[in-house]
């Protein structure tokens, strides 16, 4: 393939909350006693205000650190959980990111390697494809008492591709499709149907997947005794490290699977291990990578010297570190919509979002787009024809100014537990933005013992509300604390 | 320099209905209620008021968007009714229409009515509604005793005070109010507490507990207004005037400037200026009698005697601690409960607040009329958020003052 092309960049995002899953188990080991061999270690659970978008959202601006967002051509956004079946999910992600409006946006679905199917498409343009952002995000719904609530996890990953300095060149890849069934999923429903796991183990990761591994290290001519990265996004226990077994790949080339500490992301998790393994890996270094559904995709790529000199991101690790013990799993139920609780008339409010306002406030809502007089430098949000300082009210004077990526510090707060909330009591405050501006503004993942005014703060893509009704979610931004070292670190 | 407001009108009639959860009254009811007790006092008959003005803040929930319910609850002599709507501050803004219109020469005789029916909402708390549609996509939807809550926080760190000594303080507040409250027939609240019950009363947003919040009542007030010289004409000897009457909003300075730290209502400094300069106040802590003050929650009106410059800024604390603002103390604050138990029906509260002051001055407050002859009396109506909002200032006084 071309060397001049191959992934620019990576990012993460894993939400904060991990609930245990001991906590699951023992909430359902009354029904489900077999589950208990699934009971170890913790899952990442998105909060209420989260979904595919959102966390697609916050994965894209990890990788893109340092880029120069003008520079993306092209975004897709892989998951089988969009929230949206005909609003285009990646069209809201690229508004969040203030892309330009200038650029081709698909979201890829239909099975668990949708992620790495769009990298491959987005590989294969080599140089003439641009600047491309592909992105992957999953937050499935699994019924209470299945193994899938227990083995399942919620995460986001992108990764930039395109032409210039790659931090990994494309070998080249290699795709069988076959309609394996081993789960699915109709269309509109909540729910995985899923077939006899010995089979999927047997016919499935052993023989489907391992001939479409050998035939990958034949196709793409690598020795599998030089690979030092295959990343298998199968969390089944052992199945990794059988089939590198079997195709001669060193023991300690296996990437973790990332099952105790987040989950199998779906179609996020290949490009989640992808973006662990490179913020690992040193240059020269060779990386299989899979993805299973329906068939699956092989992936092949090698480390540039490009890779030491990536800007620094939170990515994978400082994503995996944000993480927060939970054992609520109420919660965590009612949050994936699995329990009716009484939430009170406050709740009743009615959320109707008239699409002609929210398209000609779009680069204030969804990009947190704010104001800057180009006369007096006031930076205010949101902007507005006639400025808001008190000395020189200029007039039709501002530009565009992008706050999402200001950090910004508490000036007042509450914990509101009247106002209706999902995870209550709400936060919300006034915050300063650094350089400039304030907004008044929700805020999310706060630990109540460490609130106070002068906390800095950080801004993040989240659901303000969802419109019942009409099925319309409603997207702004909200405050989190900027990550602090966890206690005991 | 516009010349003011000051004795260009007196008070010819008020009315008060009992506030409360007045579960067998409707909206027009209570009106009529407040009316009844305002026309007898002024002695006049309906057909002489020229014009009109409604203040009512939840039109969903009570009487809809125009005049017509009050011209009709009342049968007025086919004149002029303007509803009117400024949040919590809707019962001055009424006020001051009517007063307005008589000082203009337009009117000769104005009625303001003030009237709400929160107890059909079905909420404990106010109900929540729209700010508009750009809000709502970007504001923040809290609810009212979360948005003042903020205050605590940030006074707090303005003032460094300590969590416990300004929970005390906000405490004494709500003790006080009580006590007030307790000697007034038609307040909402007229049960006596203690602190011990406020500092450990429920959460309901951070640093507020239940005891921390106002009434949520139904009620209605009513001013009838005319000139000094028509209200002698009519034989009314007993004057109040008002001495000012100044009304100030937010222009998104607090919420999208540089500067406001979040403790202290931007507006009610402003407008207590304007009306201390209104009516020739130097010295408010020693010249005003008492006062009437939004004390929507107790954090609300602890600050608010800095913003109105009673107390010196990042002192009221203490003064509330050493009962300055007790019944008996130097300047009384809401020696009739205030919002907190005489409650807080909103489009009537800030008649409310007039028709207490309007009480006191003449001597026909009862069981609870200051002592000390008041001379002056100021109200201070609040409606929005601490980072936005209408903040109205009324004083009035004998006509000597």
């Amino acid at each position: 393939m071309n060397a001049d092309s191959g992934i620019l960049s990576y990012g993460a995002y894993i939400p904060r909350l991990r609930l245990q899953r001991s906590a699951i188990f023992a909430a359902n080991a009354w029904f489900a006693a077999g589950l208990k061999g699934l009971a170890m270690g913790e899952r990442a659970i998105a909060n209420w205000d989260e979904d595919s978008v959102t966390m697609a959202v916050e994965a894209a601006r990890d990788c893109l650190t340092g880029f120069d967002r003008g520079t993306v051509t092209a975004l897709s956004l892989a998951s089988t959980t969009h929230p949206f079946a005909d609003r285009l999910n990646s069209g809201i992600v690229k508004e969040a990111l203030t892309l330009s409006d200038s650029i081709s946006a698909l979201d890829v679905a239909g099975s668990q390697r949708a992620g790495t199917s769009s990298l491959i498409q987005a590989l294969n343009a080599g140089v003439n494809g641009g600047t491309q952002l592909c992105v992957a995000s999953e937050l499935r719904k699994a019924r209470p008492a299945s193994e899938g609530e227990l083995v399942q996890g919620d995460a986001a990953a992108a990764i930039l591709v395109g032409a210039g300095d790659p931090i990994a060149r494309f070998i080249g890849s290699h795709s069988v499709t076959l309609d394996f069934v081993d789960h699915f999923r109709a269309s509109g429903a909540d729910f995985d149907y899923t077939w006899e796991s010995r089979w999927i183990r047997d016919e499935g990761y052993s023989m489907l997947l391992g001939d479409a591994l050998a035939a990958a290290i034949e196709t793409l001519v690598v020795d599998p005794a030089k690979i030092d990265r295959l990343l298998i996004p199968i969390t089944v226990r052992g199945v990794p490290e059988g089939l590198a077994k079997k195709l001669g790949v060193p023991a300690a080339a296996v990437a973790d699977t990332l099952a105790p500490n987040v989950g199998d992301s779906g179609v996020a998790h290949p490009l989640l291990m992808l973006a662990a393994a490179l913020e690992q890996a040193r240059p020269g270094e060779t990386i299989m990578l899979v993805g299973f559904g329906q068939g699956c995709d092989v992936l092949l790529f090698e480390t540039t010297e490009a890779i030491a000199n990536l800007p620094r991101r939170d990515g994978f690790s400082g994503a995996l570190a944000r993480g927060k013990a939970d054992e609520n799993y109420l919660r965590f139920l009612f949050h994936r919509g699995l329990l009716d609780l009484d939430r009170g008339m406050r709740a009743e409010a009615d959320q109707k979002q008239p699409g002609t306002t929210l398209f000609r406030n779009r680069k204030t809502v969804l990009g947190l787009v704010g104001g800057r007089c180009t006369k007096t430098g006031t930076v205010q949000f949101p902007r507005s024809e006639i400025s808001v300082n008190p000395t020189d009210r200029a007039i039709g004077t501002q530009e565009d100014y992008p706050l999402a990526e200001k950090q910004a510090r508490i000036v007042t707060y509450t914990a509101d537990s009247l106002t209706y909330s999902p995870a209550p009591p709400q936060y919300y405050g006034m915050i300063d933005f650094e350089g400039g501006g304030r907004m008044f503004t929700e805020f999310a993942d706060v630990d109540a013992e460490s609130i106070e005014v002068g906390l800095a703060m950080k801004m993040m893509f989240r659901i303000k509300a969802v419109d019942e009704k009409r099925d319309f979610i409603k997207y702004f931004w909200k405050a989190v604390p900027v990550q602090q070292p966890a206690a005991g670190e | 320099m516009a010349k003011g407001i000051k004795d260009k009108v007196a008070i010819l009639g008020m009315g008060c209905a009992k506030f409360g959860e007045r579960w067998d009254k409707d909206a027009e009811q209570l009106a009529v209620e407040a009316f009844q007790e305002a026309i007898a006092d002024a002695g006049i008959d309906t057909s002489q008021i020229d014009a009109a003005w409604l203040s009512v803040a939840f039109d969903a929930v009570n009487i809809g968007p125009s005049g017509i319910p009050l011209a009709t609850a009342l049968r007025l002599p086919n004149i002029g009714v303007t509803k009117v709507e400024n949040y919590c501050a809707s019962g001055t803004e009424a006020f001051r229409g009517a007063v307005y219109a008589v000082a203009s020469g337009a009117a000769d005789i104005a009625l303001a009515v003030g009237v709400e029916k929160l107890k059909d909402t079905g909420y404990g708390g106010l109900p929540v509604r729209t700010r508009g549609s750009t809000f709502d996509m970007i504001g923040v939807t809290g609810s009212a005793p979360g948005n003042f809550a903020q205050l605590a926080a940030a006074y707090r760190n303005a003032h460094g005070v300590s969590k416990d000594d300004l929970k005390l303080a906000m405490a004494h507040v709500s003790v006080k109010s009580h006590a007030n409250g307790a000697k007034n027939p038609k307040a909402h609240l007229r049960k006596l507490i203690d602190i011990d019950t406020v500092m450990n009363a429920p959460m309901i947003a951070d640093p507020l507990g239940l005891f921390d919040c106002c009434g949520v009542s139904d009620g209605a007030a009513c001013a009838i207004v005319t000139t000094p010289e028509i209200a002698h004409t009519l034989g009314k000897r007993d004057l109040v005037t008002v001495k000012a009457l100044q009304i100030v909003t937010s222009n998104g300075w607090e919420s999208q400037g540089t500067g406001w730290n979040g403790s202290y209502f931007h507006t009610t400094r402003t407008a207590a200026v304007k009306a201390y300069d209104e009516a020739g106040v130097t010295n408010p802590r020693d010249e005003i009698s008492l006062i009437e003050v939004h004390d929507c929650f107790s954090i609300t009106e602890l600050v608010t005697m800095e913003d109105l410059y009673i107390s010196p800024e990042g002192e009221g604390w203490k003064d509330v601690l050493n009962g300055f603002f007790d019944a008996d103390g130097k300047v009384p604050c809401q020696i009739d409960g205030g919002l907190k138990c005489f409650g807080h029906p909103i489009g009537a509260s800030g008649l409310r607040m007039i028709y207490e002051n309007y009480l006191q001055l003449l001597g026909r407050a009862g069981e609870r009329q200051r002592s000390t002859p008041p001379r002056l009396a100021l109200s201070h109506n609040l409606g929005g958020m601490p980072n936005q909002n209408v903040s109205a200032v009324a004083i009035v006084g004998l006509p000597d003052a």
